[in-house]
C-alpha cells in the first residue's frame, strides 16, 4: 500500500519543511488543522458537495474517437476537467483549501499563479465565501495571461504584479511567501500546486485526487476497462498528481508525466527537471529536483505555457519518477502547439497549453500503440486563456 | 573557546552589547566586499554577518533581494563568498564572521565541502534561513565536525517547546527576529520585545541577538538595552544601495558608527 508522505512530510528523500523560522508555527497550525478535518465526514460532506454542485463534477470521460482514429493507434480518453467551473482542475484544490481556511477562521486568502487559473480558482472561491483575496502573479505571466487577470478583478480580488527574478511563477511564489508571513494571524496561503513545504504538496494532492478517484470507476463504463495508461502534464505538478493518485497501486496502469520541454531539451530553454535529471536542491519549501546552476542558484525556465514554466516539480512526482511508479517525458513547445491545434480540429475541443503537453505526448505514442490500447489524458484545463498567445505565434492580432 | 564566544565574553565583561552588521557579499560589487568587512569592524563592528546571494530569497524584502540580484549580476557564488572571507582573514584574525542565506547553494556545493571549507577560509557561524533544525540533521553535522557554530532564528510566533529544542542545538549565538515579516519592514514592537526575551532566556543560554526593523541610532539603542546584541541589515544595505562606488565605504562607516556609539550608550542596560 502507497502510503506517502511520512509524517514529516518526506517522500524518501524530497519534500519536508524548508522554510524560516517565522513560517514554522504557521505550517504547525495548518497541519494540525488539515489532519483533523480531512477525517471531519463534515467538512468531507461540505466538499463533496461544493465539487458537485459548485464545480460540476464529476467531470465526464470523453472518447476521441475521430483524434484516434486519425492517429491510427491507441485509443484516446479523455478526463474532462476543462468542463470544471472555472476552467480547470485548480478548483478541485482551492474550494478544499478555502473551506479549510474558513474553519480555521481566517478572513483573507492569498495565492501565486503562473497561467492565473489557480488565480480565478481562489478568487472565485474567496468571492464565493466572502474573503479578502490578494494573488500574486509575475509580470511576464500578467502579460501573457492578460483575460485572467481581468477575471480574478471581476471577481473582486487584487492582483500584484511581481517584478522581481524572471517575473513568473517562482517569483510569485516568494512573494506570496512573503506576504504570509507578514500577516500570518489572519492569512490563510492557498499554494496552487503539490509543492512547498509540507503539508502542502499531500494536501493539494488529495484535493485533487478526486480525478483519478472518478476516473478509476468512470473508465470501465466508457472504455471498459482501465487505461493502459495516465498521462498527464506536469509543471508543479497538481492535476498529474490528482490523476495519477488512486492508480499508483493498480498494477499495470503506466503513470505518464509530460514536462515542458520548451524549445527543446538540448537548447537549456525548458521546464522539465525531472526529464533532465536536474539535481537535488531545496527551494519554496521542499526539497525537489531543481533547475539550477553550479553554484545552485535557481535557472530561468522556458516554456510556452505560462502554468509550466517553473524550475522545481511537486517532491512527490519526484519520488515517483525514483522509485520506477512513475515515468517523466518532455514535450517541445511546437509539438504542444501541433496538438493544441489537432484537438481544436479534430475533437472541437479547445485544450491548455499546459494539457496541450499532455495531448501531444498521447500522439507521439498513440500510432505506436495497437487499437485496443487505452490511453487517459487528463485534460486539465480549456484554453480560452491561450487564445492570445497562439495567435500571436501565427502572427495574428486579436 | 570560539572566536564568537571570545567576542561575547568580552563585551559582557565589559557590560557592553554587540553591534552586528549585515551585508550582501558581492553588492555593489565583489571588489568592494573586503574593503567594506574592514571598514564595518573599524566603525565599531562586533560581529559580521556575511549574506551569501541566492535568486530567491523569500524571506527577504525588496531592499535585500536587491542586493543579491547586484551581487549575482556579477555571478557572485559561494565559492567567492568563501574566497572573499579568505581575504579578510588576511587582516583581522579576530572579528567572528558568520554566513548567512539560504540552503540551496549549500546543497549544490554538499554540506561537507562547504563545512570544511568555511574552517579553512575562516568563518565562525553559519546562518541558514530556510532550514528549521527538523530538517538539519545533516548540516549540523558536517557544521559540528568542522567546529562551526549553527546560528538559529526565533520568531514571535516560535512556541516554547521549540524554543526550548532549539535551545539544546544552539551555538555561538541566537538570532530573534523581532517583528512578522520580511527583514527591512517597518514598525518596530519594543514593548513585545521586552516581554520575549526574557522568555527566551529562561531556555536559550547563547547571547541573543534581535534583529528586523533596526533603522536608526535610536532604535538600535533602545533594542541594545533589551539583549545582547543588535543585527542591522536592511538599513546598511539601502545606504549601500545609495551611495557611489568612490562614496559606498565612508557613507556606511559613518553609518555605522552612529549605531555603534546608540549601542554603547546601552552598556551596563542589565539584560
Amino acid at each position: 500500500m502507497y502510503n506517502y508522505p511520512d509524517s514529516n512530510g518526506h517522500f524518501g528523500p524530497y519534500g519536508g519543511i524548508y522554510v524560516a523560522e517565522t513560517l514554522m508555527d504557521a505550517l504547525e497550525e495548518l497541519r494540525t488543522a488539515y489532519e483533523h478535518y480531512r477525517n471531519d465526514p463534515e467538512f468531507i460532506a461540505e466538499f463533496e458537495h461544493d465539487l458537485r454542485y459548485y464545480v460540476g463534477r464529476p467531470s465526464p470521460i470523453y472518447h476521441a474517437k475521430r483524434w484516434s482514429d486519425q492517429l491510427g493507434g491507441a485509443q484516446i480518453y479523455l478526463k474532462r476537467e476543462d468542463l470544471n467551473h472555472t476552467g480547470a482542475h485548480k478548483v478541485n484544490n482551492t474550494v478544499g483549501q478555502a473551506l479549510l481556511a474558513k474553519r480555521m477562521g481566517k478572513r483573507r486568502v492569498i495565492a501565486e499563479t503562473g497561467a492565473g487559473q489557480h488565480g480565478v480558482a481562489t478568487a472565485t472561491v474567496a468571492a464565493r465565501l466572502g474573503m479578502e483575496c490578494v494573488v500574486y502573479m509575475g509580470a511576464e505571466d500578467m502579460q501573457r495571461q492578460s483575460p485572467n487577470v481581468f477575471r480574478m478583478k471581476l471577481l473582486g480580488a487584487t492582483v500584484v504584479p511581481v517584478h522581481s527574478g524572471s517575473k513568473t511563477l517562482k517569483d510569485a511564489l516568494n512573494e506570496a511567501m512573503r506576504d504570509w508571513v507578514t500577516n500570518i494571524e489572519d492569512t490563510f496561503y492557498i499554494i496552487g500546486t503539490v509543492a512547498g513545504p509540507h503539508p502542502y504538496p499531500a494536501m493539494v494532492r488529495d484535493f485533487n485526487a478526486v480525478v483519478s478517484r472518478e476516473s478509476i470507476s468512470q473508465m470501465p463504463d466508457v472504455a471498459g476497462r482501465l487505461p493502459d495508461a495516465v498521462i498527464a502534464c506536469v509543471g508543479g505538478g497538481s492535476n498529474a498528481m490528482g490523476a495519477f493518485y488512486h492508480y499508483i497501486d493498480v498494477p499495470n496502469v503506466r503513470l505518464i508525466g509530460v514536462e515542458a520541454g520548451g524549445y527543446g531539451l538540448e537548447t537549456g530553454k525548458h521546464a522539465a527537471p525531472l526529464t533532465t535529471h536536474s539535481p537535488i536542491g531545496v527551494l519554496h519549501g521542499n526539497k525537489t529536483c531543481l533547475m539550477q546552476d553550479a553554484d545552485g542558484q535557481i535557472v530561468e525556465t522556458h516554456s510556452i505555457s505560462a502554468g509550466l514554466d517553473y524550475p522545481g516539480v511537486g517532491p512527490e512526482h519526484a519520488w515517483l519518477r525514483d522509485s520506477g511508479r512513475a515515468e517523466y517525458v518532455a514535450i517541445n513547445d511546437d509539438e504542444a502547439l501541433a496538438a493544441f491545434n489537432n484537438l481544436c480540429r479534430y475533437e472541437g475541443i479547445i485544450p491548455a497549453l499546459e494539457s496541450s503537453h499532455a495531448l501531444a505526448h498521447a500522439a507521439k505514442i498513440a500510432p505506436t500503440m495497437s487499437k485496443d490500447t487505452v490511453l487517459l489524458v487528463n485534460l486539465s484545463g480549456r484554453g480560452d486563456k491561450d487564445i492570445n498567445t497562439v495567435a500571436k505565434l501565427q502572427g495574428i492580432t486579436l | 573557546m570560539s572566536r564568537i564566544q571570545t567576542t561575547f565574553a568580552n563585551l559582557a565583561q565589559q557590560q557592553r552589547k554587540a553591534l552586528i552588521p549585515f551585508i550582501t557579499a558581492g553588492d555593489p560589487e565583489p571588489g568592494l566586499t573586503v574593503p567594506l568587512m574592514h571598514a564595518l569592524v573599524e566603525a565599531g563592528a562586533d560581529v559580521l554577518e556575511l549574506g551569501v546571494p541566492f535568486s530567491d530569497p523569500m524571506a527577504d524584502g525588496p531592499t535585500i533581494q536587491r542586493a543579491s540580484e547586484r551581487a549575482l549580476k556579477h555571478h557572485v557564488g559561494l565559492h567567492h563568498v568563501l574566497d572573499m572571507v579568505a581575504e579578510f582573514r588576511q587582516r583581522d584574525a579576530a572579528t567572528p564572521v558568520v554566513l548567512m542565506g539560504y540552503g540551496n547553494p549549500i546543497e549544490a556545493m554538499s554540506w561537507e565541502a562547504f563545512a570544511r571549507r568555511c574552517a579553512e577560509v575562516g568563518v565562525d557561524g553559519v546562518l541558514t534561513v530556510d532550514f528549521p533544525p527538523e530538517e538539519s540533521h545533516e548540516a549540523f553535522r558536517h557544521l559540528e565536525t568542522h567546529g562551526l557554530d549553527p546560528i538559529f532564528l526565533l520568531a514571535p510566533t516560535t512556541r516554547e517547546d521549540r524554543v526550548e529544542r532549539i535551545a539544546a542545538l544552539a551555538r555561538g549565538y541566537v538570532y530573534y527576529v523581532s517583528l512578522k515579516g520580511v527583514t527591512g519592514a517597518g514598525h518596530l514592537d519594543l514593548s513585545a520585545i521586552a516581554e520575549k526575551i526574557p522568555q527566551l532566556r529562561k531556555h536559550i543560554k547563547v547571547p541573543i541577538g534581535v534583529g528586523f526593523g533596526i533603522r536608526d541610532a535610536a532604535t538600535a539603542l533602545a533594542v541594545a538595552k533589551l539583549c545582547d546584541g543588535v543585527v542591522v541589515g536592511s538599513r546598511i544595505v539601502q545606504e549601500i544601495e545609495n551611495s557611489m562606488p568612490d562614496t559606498v565605504v565612508s557613507n556606511v562607516s559613518t553609518l555605522v558608527k552612529e549605531l555603534k556609539q546608540a549601542v554603547d550608550q546601552a552598556r551596563g542596560e542589565s539584560k
